[in-house]
């Protein structure tokens, strides 16, 4: 782990990021937590941990993923450079596998037979039946009943990898209500399950732990860029629903004081609308799911309903650091809508061949939009996250195109 | 001496059962619940918890969640939930009221404010699922000083280390959950609650009263003997989804909704007066 500046070292030892974070669960679950924590903490002093962490990435990830620079959609801008961190390349596409490798490795080394996680767009649950699938676990995925109608691609994959996938019918049917069925399940059969959170949310030590297997992706960053461009970037772009690509990729630069960050949250039909899933830009603090943070929340304290085109941003909530990060003025939390999301990703698909995930197409609307009033030496490094082949059906019906052999091909 | 801590006085000086029934509040309306809880301190509810509707109830089970489902749909929050405690206060003053609910809508309107307005409507004691005492911050110090129980949990998979530590936090009752899981599910084996209560009783002279899985006469009395009272949840609120809405709603429909708690009360005592209460390890 590189060292950190004081302020950026969190959390605390009982998982504190300043007035975020820490341990909002019920009492069946503290035992679970503080475990966890426990065994986290002593396998983190490991170097043999990580360097089965690290082989792991490598052989069966694909890591390190490279660094590209765009240069077609750099032109486009007419500014900054543009530089992608291909988490997209990632085995099972998207960032989410590093963190499931890694919680795997933890649940087998706790002796926990059953895994269990929540999924939204469906990404983290693939990536946590595939690592159910290698190491033999059994494993139940909570989904959304609203989710699993629209990603039905990865519902069926999830399958395919031997998981079990649970439609979630209470609440508003989305990732929150899968979030809170996983929680009751796991109080339920706490001594055999391990929970595999799939962002850096929750209760202490999940953001935390999440984080540092995350962080694998601004570490691989800094160097690739540094050994290519003798420099560091000048800002990094990053999408924030829960928030774990945009800390893996922040937090190995924080202490770099002349590296700008974005975080860039989902505006769905504008911020005006309230028809969003941007608790940074327009909610306010509270507590869900085990930690305080920002939310999005009516005045009376109830969760609110999200939107966003993305469903891996469709979250009412966001890791607690992110919320520090938010005080300490060290991140700025922006905001693309649905309609600037779809914009960028036809853009990259067009300009590059590269097809990126809904939801890193938030980053990247704001990433050219900033490239366009920086100088042309100046370079910013955007996490493409994962890969839109789970999307393509999802906007081809938002677009009324035929999602079809029909469409687009001469006759 | 707190209404709570009277109530359950008077209970172990007479050798009986403390039934605590809970209810969503707002479930299905404010005025359904005001008639419910009316109706359940008649039968022979000792105290009553009020749930506060929260629209992500995460350690409640299915008949729980459809009961905070109905009230949220119907409008409920919390300062109607506050609104509804101070009319039943009018109506009955004796009956120990708890509120029950998650952490989210409390530090929305604020501690202190929410401290202020339970004292107000009479309150007695205050219940937070998701706030462990080590997250509480300043809550309990300000219920404490309006004279409001700080009501806490105590689980099988409680350490007793930290069992002692949320004894320290805890005044009025300390609820205990009777299995792992969610409210309304199967109850754990009779051996491991005695075992973990009896754990509990060398510690503390709290009332303890065991909630989560009970669900009608027969697990009421199995578990009253190992406790100083039972709450019972989920399978009243089950009865209340039966309710038929207001417009269309008979004089006696609420009573067939509380009559279970009659029976179980009827139960308990039949067990206190019989042979059997020397041998409950209730204290005199």
């Amino acid at each position: 782990m590189p060292e950190r500046e004081a302020a950026f070292s969190g959390p605390d030892e009982s998982g504190h990021f300043g007035p975020y974070g820490g341990v909002f669960v019920g009492e069946t679950l503290i035992r679970a937590v503080a475990e966890l924590a426990a065994a986290y903490d002593r396998l983190a002093g490991d170097p043999r941990f990580w360097q089965g962490f690290d082989a792991d990435l490598a052989d069966y990830v694909g890591r390190p993923s490279p660094i590209y620079l765009a240069e077609r959609l750099s032109a486009a801008c007419g500014g900054a450079r543009i530089w992608l961190k291909r988490e997209d390349l990632n085995h099972t596409g998207a960032h989410k596998v590093n963190n499931t490798v890694g919680q795997a490795l933890l649940a087998r080394h706790m002796g926990k037979t059953r895994l269990i996680a929540e999924t939204g767009a469906g990404q983290h649950g693939v990536a946590s039946a595939t690592v159910a699938a290698r190491l033999g676990l059994e494993c139940h995925v909570y989904m959304g009943a609203e989710d699993i109608v629209r990603q039905a691609p990865n519902v069926y994959r999830m399958k395919l990898l031997g998981a079990e996938v649970v439609a979630v019918e209470s609440g508003s049917r989305t990732l929150k209500d899968a979030m809170n069925e996983a929680l009751r399940d796991w109080a339920t059969n706490v001594d055999n399950t391990y929970y595999i959170i799939g962002t850096v949310a929750g209760p202490h030590p999940y953001p935390r732990m999440v984080r540092d297997f995350q962080c694998v992706i601004g570490r691989e960053a800094r160097e690739q860029f540094s050994a290519r461009t003798g420099a560091l970037p000048d800002a990094l772009v990053a999408c924030v629903g829960g928030g774990s690509n945009a800390i893996g990729l922040f937090h190995p630069f924080l202490a770099d004081g002349g590296v700008a960050m974005y975080g860039v949250e989902a505006a769905g039909r504008g911020l005006a609308s309230g028809e969003h899933a941007a608790p940074l830009n327009a909610g306010r603090p509270g507590v869900l799911h085990g930690n305080r943070t920002y939310l999005m929340s009516d005045e009376h304290g109830q969760i609110l309903d999200t939107h966003s085109v993305s469903a891996g941003l469709d979250y009412p909530g966001v890791g607690p650091e992110h919320a520090w990060l938010k005080d300490l003025d060290r991140v700025r939390y922006v905001a693309a809508t649905d309609a600037e999301a779809l914009a960028a990703f036809h853009q990259l698909t067009r300009l590059e061949g590269i097809i990126p995930a809904l939801e890193s197409s938030h980053a990247l609307a704001w990433a050219t939009r900033l490239a366009a009033g920086m100088e042309r030496e100046q370079n910013i490094l955007v996490n493409l996250s994962g890969r839109g082949d789970k999307d393509i059906e999802a906007v081809a019906r938002l677009e009324g195109a035929d999602f079809g052999i029909n469409s687009g091909i001469r006759q | 001496m707190s209404r709570i801590a009277g109530c359950a006085a008077a209970a172990r000086e007479s050798g009986r059962s403390l039934l605590i029934p809970y209810l969503v509040a707002g479930d299905p309306d404010l005025e359904t619940s005001l008639a419910l809880m009316v109706e359940l301190a008649a039968v022979g509810a000792d105290m009553i918890e009020l749930g506060i509707p929260f629209s992500d109830p995460s350690a409640d089970g299915p008949a729980i969640q459809r009961g905070v489902e109905r009230a949220l749909a119907a409008g409920a929050n919390l300062r109607g939930v506050l609104e509804l405690a101070r009319r039943f206060r009018e109506l009955d003053g004796e009956t120990p009221l708890v509120l029950m609910g998650y952490l989210n809508p409390i530090e929305i309107m604020g501690y202190a404010e929410f401290a202020g307005e339970c004292a107000l409507a009479g309150v007695d004691g205050v219940l937070v699922v998701d706030m462990p005492p080590g997250e509480a911050g300043d809550l309990p110090a300000l219920l404490a000083a309006r004279g409001i129980d700080r009501i806490f949990l105590v689980s099988p998979t409680t350490t007793a280390e930290r069992a002692k530590e949320i004894i320290e936090h805890t005044s009025g009752y300390l609820y205990y959950v009777s299995l792992k899981g969610v409210t309304g599910a199967a109850l754990d084996d009779r051996e491991s609650v005695a075992v973990n209560i009896a754990r509990l009783r060398g510690w503390t002279d709290l009332p303890v009263v065991i909630g989560f899985g009970i669900k009608d006469a027969g697990t009421a009395v199995a578990m009253s003997e190992l406790a100083d009272g039972v709450i019972i949840g989920s399978a009243l609120v089950e009865r209340i989804a039966r309710l038929p809405p207001t417009q269309s709603r008979r004089s006696d429909d609420v009573g067939e909704a509380t009559a279970l708690i009659g029976s179980v009360r009827r139960a308990l005592d039949a067990r206190c007066g019989g042979a059997g209460a020397s041998e409950t390890g209730k204290r005199p």
